[in-house]
């Protein structure tokens, strides 16, 4: 039940993900957690009944790739993500924009531990 | 010409506001877009306001449907990360409630989707049989729905050998009342012209899009989690039920085929259920991460919480099973005509009151 991830950058993401996929892994679902200065992005895969968890630690500020053009189901994943803490993905292949669960006039990233306040411009030029 | 058509959120089907935006083609659907936020309360989001203790409660509210099992999950996640050993009766306890949870989670289903093909008196006779499994959980737990029997190390209520005798009775009658509309289900015209051939998921495509439950079962791919032995589970033989045509048909009779499934559970249940303590007492608050699954009626249930050893949890993160249920239904739809798109949604068994917390 206790788990060991597997640290990644950025750049080495989508080519892990995609190597799981090949080797028959499913995704499950993905956790964010907000750490402060950044957050933690966990990717929880499944290939009969056994998990692996793949760990990217992501500032503040940043954009992630999505993983939503190898696997399909991350994009409600990547959506919520957004709604909830304010993570944009790069590529995702449905967007709603910040507003998957949440109406417009909601201004804050309700997850977050220090309420951030939705930017016009949040994610651009990172 | 494309016309895009509202699906939902407030549909005669479907007790749950679903909402999916239908592009057509004639009466043929071409695409289907999910739009969600109706039912979102952000429950994860009250870890940080409520202490370990609390969120049991809190975790029970995801679902009415499936509450117990929700329970139990977040329980098996701070017991893990506090090496907690619960008693053995205790497990064989939470798993007997998990069933009987299953089993009216299943009838509640099998009359919606009775009511949705208007049979109007398989739906009331089905209900009126899930009242028999809701008295149950009265007796034993003091409420009929949300029954708050699972704690942190444990359980709060006990079965008397009387209880666990009627029990037995009780599943005994079911299963002979089960017998008697088998037949309607697997023979009658207008369950099979609605749902045979309807909503196909592919092998390939529910082990892809990451379907969950009956919806992953009915498509031929044999992932139970009970099969991972958690709880009591490791006691009980068991196999998990299969049907390999995974249109709307083979995800009824996935259901059905595990009320039977869930009868013989609770049956080996309370044949080797220990005698003993029903919990420990926990000091102390949890450290570190851990992922826990189970299986819930609609399909795997996971959680993830991480603790730093405060009162507070850091994190809890819920993956309910409709949740992996909404890409593969967008999917199944498009070549399916408008008429057929409310009883495909319905196999699914969708719960968007698990899907949004």
């Amino acid at each position: 039940m206790a788990f060991e991830t597997k640290n990644l950058t950025k750049n080495q993401l989508v080519g892990e993900v995609l190597a799981l996929k090949n080797q028959g892994y499913r995704l499950v679902t993905m956790s964010c957690v907000d750490l402060g200065e950044s957050f933690d992005l966990l990717y929880h895969f499944d290939r009969e009944t056994q998990l692996v968890h793949l760990r990217l630690t992501l500032p503040k500020g940043e954009v992630a790739p999505s993983i939503s053009g190898v696997y399909f189901a991350a994009l409600l994943i990547e959506n919520e993500t957004r709604d909830h803490f304010g993570v944009i993905f790069d590529g995702l292949v449905l967007d709603f924009g910040g507003n998957f669960y949440l109406e417009e006039e909601v201004k804050k990233y309700p997850f977050c531990k220090v309420t951030v306040g939705k930017s016009e411009t949040a994610g651009e030029g990172a | 010409m494309s016309t895009i058509v509202p699906f939902g959120p407030q549909h005669p089907v479907l007790p749950e506001p679903l909402h999916l935006k239908l592009v057509l083609e004639d009466e043929i659907v071409k695409e289907a877009l999910p739009t969600l936020g109706y039912v979102h309360r952000g429950l994860e989001t009250l870890a940080s306001i409520r202490d370990m203790d609390q969120m049991v409660q809190i975790v029970e509210r995801v679902c009415g449907i499936c509450s117990c099992i929700h329970a139990h999950t977040y329980c098996m996640c701070v017991e893990g990360m506090m090496g907690i050993e619960v008693p053995q009766r205790a497990d064989f306890l939470r798993i007997i409630w998990s069933e009987l949870h299953r089993m009216h989670s299943h009838m509640l289903w099998l009359g919606l989707l009775a009511d949705a093909l208007g049979m109007e008196s398989l739906f009331m006779h089905v209900w009126r049989l899930r009242e028999r499994v809701m008295d149950v959980a009265e007796a034993t737990a003091g409420n009929r729905v949300i029954i708050s029997v699972n704690k942190i190390g444990g359980v709060r209520r006990n079965m008397s050998p009387d209880q666990l005798r009627w029990i037995v009775q009780v599943v005994d009658e079911l299963e002979t009342e089960l017998d008697k509309i088998k037949s309607v289900l697997t023979n009658d015209y207008t369950v099979k012209k609605r749902t045979v051939g309807k909503g196909v998921l592919t092998y390939q495509q529910a082990y892809e899009l990451g379907a969950a439950g009956p919806q992953l079962r009915g498509s031929g791919v044999a992932q139970d989690m009970r099969m991972t032995g958690y709880s009591a589970y490791k006691y009980i033989d068991f196999a998990p039920v299969v049907e390999k045509d995974g249109d709307s048909w083979a995800r009824t009779m996935v259901r059905f085929r595990e009320l039977y499934q869930s009868i013989d559970i609770v049956r080996q249940l309370i044949a080797k259920i220990p005698d003993g303590e029903i919990a420990v007492k926990v000091k102390g608050k949890p450290s570190g991460e851990i992922v826990c699954r189970s299986e819930q009626p609609r399909g795997e249930l996971m959680y993830y919480v991480k603790a730093s050893g405060d009162k507070y949890l850091d994190r809890v993160r819920i993956r309910t099973p409709t949740f992996a249920n909404v890409p593969p239904l967008l999917a199944m739809l498009p070549g399916c005509e408008m008429a057929d798109v409310p009883v495909i949604a319905l196999s699914i068994d969708p719960c968007i009151s698990c899907t949004e917390r």
